[in-house]
């Protein structure tokens, strides 16, 4: 377990507040590219309202010369670029908190406790040549308070934004450095010394599933716009010319699921990104998907509801919906990424098993993991699994041949002088519809019978410390309960992170049974993962921590409430 | 390759009601593939769910006959995924105006090259008797005891308006006239609409096979199916339902057209790898 001192800046937690349309995501973006340049490891992650302008968004920068990789609630730094911005903010500011703002911002927020550091970001900016620069203003303040060195920054700033003799990148500069002469003489004690984060790609959750989806050798996406699904969408839109790719907006769920599949069935491997509700719509094709043995990923990225729920916040509400998304039996397979490596490694791994086995395959994300950015060092890439799963069409070909497998062997159209014939409707060895019922009775069991060798390549559970009490995280939690279970200080804790919810292991039926206790982490208010375990393994959770408010774990928080419930065990 | 369409209805355990017009569409549509000569395996038809939608068991072709009313959906990704197939998209009214509807529509916009066969009944089959979008004001059916009181849906009108590359209507009674309608629309570069008008013998006793001979009317040489408002006058300005071409438009590009994947490579997708070099390349970009 990584070892976090919380004491001794070990790393500043600094928060960008303002309204949608005041430019928080160029901070983010800059002050990502400013941090990592000069060494710095960056982990960010926003919360966002439902709207494209006004209310109050944020975006956590929290920053440390070691490794980070999830959020805290800590502030140590807040940049508020409006007066609402300090008062969203203002459950989590302590006297700890160094506000920076305007004066005038300031002033109307008397009664906060908090270190306060009026900086006349608008003037500022004005005196550098235009009011919008106050977003680069506060960037400024922000390097000279986490103590950036101010040449290497000059640098990235140009390359930042564009042309070095354009009036922006003069005016940007200009206002840069008002900002982080300010930042420097506040003195605040935040600086972060530089560590070992040089040469480190940073990408979102949304850019590391997108990345898995061309590795796993994605031809075609179809989908409907659904935050916070869509980064996908949008990142494959942007490299389908690079990469050969069919991208389409479809009319609606339904249509995208039904292309998906015919894609599918021409060999070209599809995908389609959706939210809950847009899965809802879908689910008659998941049993479609399920009836035809044609191959499919579903891209699920939570969020909270039920119905349209918070559209832009995080929940891990939806594992019993895939689950069981769709009428009829038959088998499936659902992975949930923790991390950003292994949120580009399981989808590409997805394409694999859903063409391997016949059989619709969720990734199941959510809006924590989309929205996130942090360093690693770098993709799997040699480990991908590239292998094809494709027969040729013979001239007696049968795409439901009882002699083979399960799986049957399945060709493509095209492929040979064989004939490929799918229907929904139970059907025959060929393909064609059947109301023969010992047949329907063999064809059931030849699907289930999948689920062998799916069982095979079930991915093991990650179990990280030797305690013996044991947190169970699944999915985007895992590296917030990982810095929690250190943070509580306590050798007794272990962590077991399971990254494929369905099937699941063995394995962690096995470690579970061992344990002294057992506490589940779960970002919904039922506890859907403790059920699938006592189900599937028999074990029922000691105690569980359930976060339903559309924020993410954030390890401080999550370290106390740790702590309490280990009082209890 | 094999051009030995299924011929003949011996070996077949059929589920459509004798005298019923779906008959008529499968001979024509048989006449039609033969005379296209396009070889089986490279013919895919994709169904949905209805008596209409069972077609693609009855001939020899590949298929996919998925759900009920989203046949259209998969033509669409078959054909854009691999362009050496032939894809004919075939289901009943029900289907595809109703169950399918909004996918009609937008499969219009997209023009895929298609082709879209619709056996329009003027009812629900498969599901005995209820109305379809297409049924007539007043007709009546246990759902809809009093009759129909709903305006029936105009594929052909709907189509032209959404300026689709081909639309043509025929009659499972004339073979003849079908089969050739057949071939215009498989050989049209685009999305190709025939609503195909067709007698149940079993559900709908307003709506046969004289009815349809007394209520239609083939178009003469002097329409110019290139002049759209003259194709929207006919769709929805004649008394009776006309028959033949109604409106094409050789100027849109098809969706296949406009993809990049196929700009400067004709090799079928799922003959593609993926390419870990240039994602190599890529990822190499994230870094800061
Ligand atoms: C989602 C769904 N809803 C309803 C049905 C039941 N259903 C099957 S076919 C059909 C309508 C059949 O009418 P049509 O499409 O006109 O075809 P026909 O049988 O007349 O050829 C219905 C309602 C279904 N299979 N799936
Ligand atoms: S129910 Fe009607 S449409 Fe269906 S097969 Fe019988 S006659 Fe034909």
């Amino acid at each position: 377990m990584k070892e976090m001192g919380n004491g001794g800046r070990a790393d500043v937690n600094l928060v960008v507040s303002g309204a949608a349309g005041q430019g928080i995501k160029t901070v983010e973006k800059l002050l990502g590219k400013l941090l990592g340049r000069t060494g710095r490891f960056v982990f960010s992650t926003k919360e966002y309202m439902s709207r494209v302008r006004g209310g109050s968004n944020s975006t956590d920068l929290r920053v440390s010369a070691e490794a980070v990789d999830c959020p805290v609630e800590r502030v140590d730094l807040l940049l508020a670029l409006d007066g609402p911005a300090i008062g969203h903010m203002e459950r989590r500011i302590t006297e700890e908190t160094l506000v920076v703002a305007s004066p005038g911002d300031l002033e109307d927020r008397v009664g906060i406790r908090a270190r306060k550091a009026p900086v006349d970001l608008e003037g500022l900016a004005e005196e550098a040549g235009r009011k919008v620069y106050s977003n680069t203003v506060a960037a400024g303040v922000a390097a000279g308070v986490l103590g950036l060195p101010l040449e290497e920054c000059l640098p990235v700033l140009e390359g930042f934004f564009g042309d070095p003799d354009s009036e922006d990148v003069k005016g940007n500069t200009k206002a840069f450095k008002a900002g982080f002469e300010k930042g420097g003489d506040l003195d605040a004690g935040l600086e972060i010394e530089p560590g070992e984060a040089a040469g480190m790609l940073l990408m979102s959750g949304g850019d590391a599933v997108g990345m898995g989806a061309l590795a796993g050798g994605v031809r075609f996406i179809c989908s409907y716009p659904m935050s916070p699904s869509t980064a996908v969408l949008v990142f494959l839109a942007r490299h389908a010319r690079r990469f050969g790719i069919v991208v389409e907006q479809a009319e609606d769920e339904i249509s995208a699921v039904n292309m998906g599949l015919g894609a599918w069935y021409t060999g070209a491997r599809a995908m389609v990104t959706t939210s809950g509700g847009g899965l809802s719509l879908m689910a008659e094709g998941v049993s479609l998907c399920g009836m035809l043995e044609t191959p499919m990923v579903f891209h699920v990225a939570q969020r909270p509801g039920p119905a349209t729920g918070l559209p832009t916040r995080t929940g891990q509400e939806d594992l019993e919906l895939v689950l069981h998304a769709g009428h009829g039996e038959f088998p499936r397979i659902v992975l949930a990424p923790g991390t950003l490596e292994q949120a580009f490694a399981l989808t590409a791994r997805a394409f694999m098993l859903a063409e391997k086995h016949q059989v619709p395959v969720f990734l199941l994300t959510d809006q924590n993991l989309m929205d996130t950015f942090y360093q690693v060092r770098e993709l799997p890439l040699d480990d991908v699994d590239t292998t094809r799963f494709l027969a040729e069409a013979g001239e007696d070909y049968r795409r439901y041949s009882l002699d083979e497998g399960p799986p049957s062997p399945m060709a493509v159209p095209g492929s040979g002088t064989g004939l490929v014939c799918l229907d929904s409707d139970e059907h025959d060895e060929e393909g064609h519809i059947t109301e023969d019922l010992d047949l329907r009775v063999r064809m059931v069991d030849k699907r289930l019978g999948k689920m062998e060798g799916i069982a095979e390549d079930v991915l093991e559970p990650e179990l990280c410390g030797e305690g013996s009490i044991i947190v169970v995280s699944w999915g985007s939690t895992r590296n917030a309960c990982l810095e929690a279970a250190a943070l509580t200080g306590r050798d007794d804790l272990a962590v077991l992170h399971v990254c494929q919810p369905y099937p699941l292991s063995r394995k962690v039926g096995e470690i579970l049974e061992g344990a002294d206790a057992v506490i589940t982490v779960e970002g919904n208010a039922t506890g859907q993962f403790g059920r699938l375990l006592r189900d599937l393994t028999g074990i029922t959770p000691d105690a569980e921590i359930l976060r339903y408010d559309g924020l993410p774990f954030r390890a401080d928080t999550l370290a106390e409430q740790l702590s309490s419930q280990l009082e209890g065990i | 390759m094999t051009m030995a369409y299924r011929h003949g209805t011996e070996g077949l355990d059929m589920a459509w009601c004798p005298g019923c017009g779906n008959f008529g569409i499968r001979n024509a549509l048989l006449k039609a593939l033969e005379d296209l000569e396009i070889p089986a395996e490279e013919l895919v038809v994709v169904s949905g769910i209805g008596q209409a939608a069972k077609m693609p068991h009855y001939i020899k072709c590949s298929c996919f006959n998925g759900l009920h009313g989203r046949a259209l959906p998969p033509a669409t990704a078959i054909a854009v995924c691999n362009r050496d197939l032939t894809v004919i998209a075939e289901g009943g009214d029900g289907d595809m105006y109703g169950e399918g509807g909004n996918h009609f529509i937008h499969c219009v916009r997209r023009n895929p090259d298609i082709t879209h066969l619709v056996h329009d009944n003027m009812v629900y089959g498969l599901t005995k008797g209820q109305a379809s979008p297409t049924s007539m004001i007043g007709f009546e059916t246990p759902v809809q005891p009093e009759g129909v009181i709903l305006r029936p849906f105009d594929p052909v009108a709907v189509a032209v308006a959404l300026d689709a590359s081909f639309v043509a209507r025929s009659f499972a009674g004339d073979p003849d006239h079908l089969s050739g309608i057949i071939v215009e629309a498989v050989k049209h570069r685009g999305y190709a609409l025939v609503d195909i008008l067709q007698p149940c013998v079993s559900f709908n006793r307003v709506n046969d096979y004289d009815w349809f001979r007394e209520n239609s009317f083939e178009v003469g040489d002097d329409h110019d199916p290139t002049n759209r408002e003259a194709a929207f006058s006919l769709a929805v300005g004649s008394e009776k339902l006309a028959l033949g071409v109604i409106y094409r438009n050789e100027d849109r590009k098809t969706f296949e057209e406009q993809q990049p994947v196929w700009e400067e490579d004709g090799t079928p997708l799922f003959r593609r790898g993926p390419d870990l070099e240039e994602l190599r390349r890529l990822a190499g970009e994230y870094e800061v």
